[in-house]
């Protein structure tokens, strides 16, 4: 499999990253030479093989429901580059 | 009196318990040791008035009679661990100014036995590399100099671009440089896909990724969180054990971390590997393999026959397969862990027409090269219509690669030796401008342990035609470290500690 230039524009928008138009066709050299590299993947048989989903067999632990650890509003919002009264700002969202 | 720098982890230890040495003059020796290396860009933040005063406090507790195992005991800290109120990036831009406001498990592991934080160490970018190219903080230089300079040249690179000189490896090549050139008397480091065995193999040190789940990924910047893990990088295997023994254990805030008791690592150091049977898989003999790493290789093997060990010839078919599967399961677990960084909640924000627009210009502008190209794989991978394709295969094929580990395991192997990377330390900028896939490369050996959710220790096996460290991987079963301390332990007793460089960058 390969991507075309409108595939790579695809992906970087769904991945929220900006590119501009004199990068699109050296990322896309990249990108299809990583899927071809592993291509090689497509010759190995994997007929009745399960998926890995935990490489160490053991079952998800649970915790009880129960509020703990509370940092408190001022701490969560401490590292935020636009913050308000201990909200986060972002550009607006609603007309 | 001796360097206090020069000492081992173990030696300093005991040097500061018998209060032959301070924990305040241990410290100070090593911050003055960095101040003199800054060229080779080892740490990306010194915090020397936090390290005086926990070494104070050391000071204070060893007089009371109430010291912890690591009392003490100077140490760097990979940039990826959450350090409460210092520097945590993970050397990348997308964090600037970023400052936890909590600990890491492992961090708070280290400072509960009584370690000092030095600083915060360089790497790759997300852990994202093999060089330590790609921090967003510069490249590291390995204290290494490279065979065709005298100090003057090798001095005259470090001023300007480092071209030339030797990678330390990576990611955690900030771990590297500064164990090696006595910056620190260990390190932390994490390893994803060799990111903790390659860089010791280039620098001359020892470094153990220990089984998925021993160490908790509490606190860790997430690059791929199924095949993240923890681990230290330090001079000695002795030193390597004490400081896993530290790091390890249990924690409820990670729910991958395992509840089963972390057993006496440093009792395994020196522990006879006598009828122990040691694997030699066959499938990494890669066709074109240097002819100085087929020797180290031999060279292994028979050091561990001469300990006792039995000699297996083994086979894992699907060791081939280990590299490409890594380039989707590492990228898409990438792609969704990195998709927190969008100007809102922690560090850079570049604004744009809309929000949308200010996620992307964030991105665009806070991730590096690299981190872009593996964010866009991963996301392709996962997106619909490709996903069984890449990433459920991917996933199928990490089930037969552990397979084939558990079959070799069922029939009595107890640890498997291989070669830890292709080849020696390259020079800076050699391999930035090539195909990634070269990059890739040099984790063929490493990159089927964290598949497999193994451990894996690198241990120094000498030098090469050129002087430059080579270094063996032990791989063991899941949770017996303690074997690899013994076989490593072993090379390391065989092959007699390499010497590392002296202080040319000063």
């Amino acid at each position: 499999m390969s991507v075309d230039q409108a595939n790579v524009r695809r992906i970087a928008r769904l991945a929220r990253i900006a590119v501009s138009d004199d990068e699109v066709p050296h990322l896309q050299d990249e990108l299809n030479s990583m899927l071809a590299f592993v291509e090689e993947l497509s010759a190995v048989n994997v007929d009745g093989v399960e998926p890995m989903t935990s490489v160490i067999p053991m079952k998800l632990a649970l915790r009880k429901d129960d509020v703990r650890d509370q940092a408190g509003s001022s701490v969560v919002t401490a590292n935020a580059p636009e913050s308000d009264d201990n909200f986060f700002v972002v550009p607006k969202v609603i007309e | 009196m001796t360097d206090p720098t020069r000492l081992t982890l173990a030696e300093a230890r005991d040097a500061v318990a018998k209060r032959s040495l301070s924990a305040v003059e241990l410290t100070q020796a090593h911050l003055d040791a960095m101040a003199k290396a800054r060229g080779l860009n080892a740490y990306v933040a010194e915090t020397p008035d936090q390290a005086l005063a926990m070494a104070a406090a050391s000071d204070a507790k060893i007089a009371k009679g109430d010291a912890g195992p690591l009392e003490g005991l100077p140490l760097g800290i990979k940039d990826l661990y959450a350090t409460k109120g210092v520097h945590t990036q993970a050397c990348s831009h997308i964090l600037d100014g970023f400052k936890p406001a909590y600990e890491s498990h492992v961090t708070a592991n280290l400072w509960r036995d009584g370690a000092v934080m030095l600083g915060k160490l360089n790497m790759d970018e997300f852990a994202m590399g093999s060089s330590n190219e790609t921090s967003f903080y510069g490249p590291v230089a390995s204290p290494w100099m490279p065979p065709k300079f005298d100090k003057a040249q090798a001095r005259a690179a470090l001023a300007s671009d480092k071209k030339g000189l030797l990678v330390p490896g990576g990611s955690s090549g900030g771990s590297a440089s500064a164990v090696a050139a006595h910056l620190c008397l260990g390190a932390t480091a994490s390893d994803t896909g060799g990111s903790i065995r390659q860089p010791a193999a280039f620098t001359g040190t020892v470094g153990i990724k220990p089984t998925y789940g021993r160490c908790s990924r509490w606190g860790m910047v997430a690059f791929a969180s199924s095949l993240d893990q923890a681990g230290p990088i330090a001079r000695t295997v002795r030193d390597c054990a004490i400081m896993l023994q530290s790091m390890a254990g249990y924690d409820a805030k990670d729910s991958t971390s395992v509840d089963v008791p972390v057993p006496d690592y440093e009792a395994a150091i020196g522990r006879s590997v006598k009828g122990m049977k040691i694997g030699i898989p066959k499938e990494y003999r890669l066709e074109g393999m240097s002819a100085e790493i087929e020797k180290l290789w031999e060279q292994g093997i028979a050091w561990l026959k001469d300990a006792g060990a039995e000699i297996v010839g083994i086979s894992l078919p699907h060791t081939r397969t280990a590299l490409p599967a890594y380039y989707i399961v590492a990228p898409a677990e990438a792609s969704s862990n990195l998709a927190r960084y969008d100007g809102v909640r922690y560090g850079l924000r570049k604004s744009g027409r809309d929000i949308t627009d200010m996620y992307e210009n964030t991105r665009r502008e806070g991730f590096g090269k690299e981190v872009r190209r593996r964010v866009m794989i991963g996301t392709y991978v996962l997106s619909a219509g490709y996903y069984d394709a890449y990433y459920v295969k991917a996933q199928q094929i990490r089930t037969l690669i552990r397979q084939d580990f558990e079959r070799v395991y069922a029939e009595g192997i107890d640890a498997i030796l291989t070669p830890a990377t292709p080849s020696a330390a390259f020079g800076i900028g050699e391999k930035v401008s090539a195909d990634p896939i070269e990059m890739y490369l040099n984790d063929v050996f490493t990159v089927t342990v964290n598949m497999a959710g193994l451990p894996g220790i690198a241990v120094p096996g000498g030098l090469n035609g050129e002087g430059l460290p080579l270094g063996l991987q032990l791989i063991g079963r899941p949770f017996e470290e303690e074997a690899l301390f013994a076989a490593a332990s072993a090379i390391e007793k065989a092959a007699g500690r390499i010497a590392l460089p002296d202080a040319w960058w000063v």
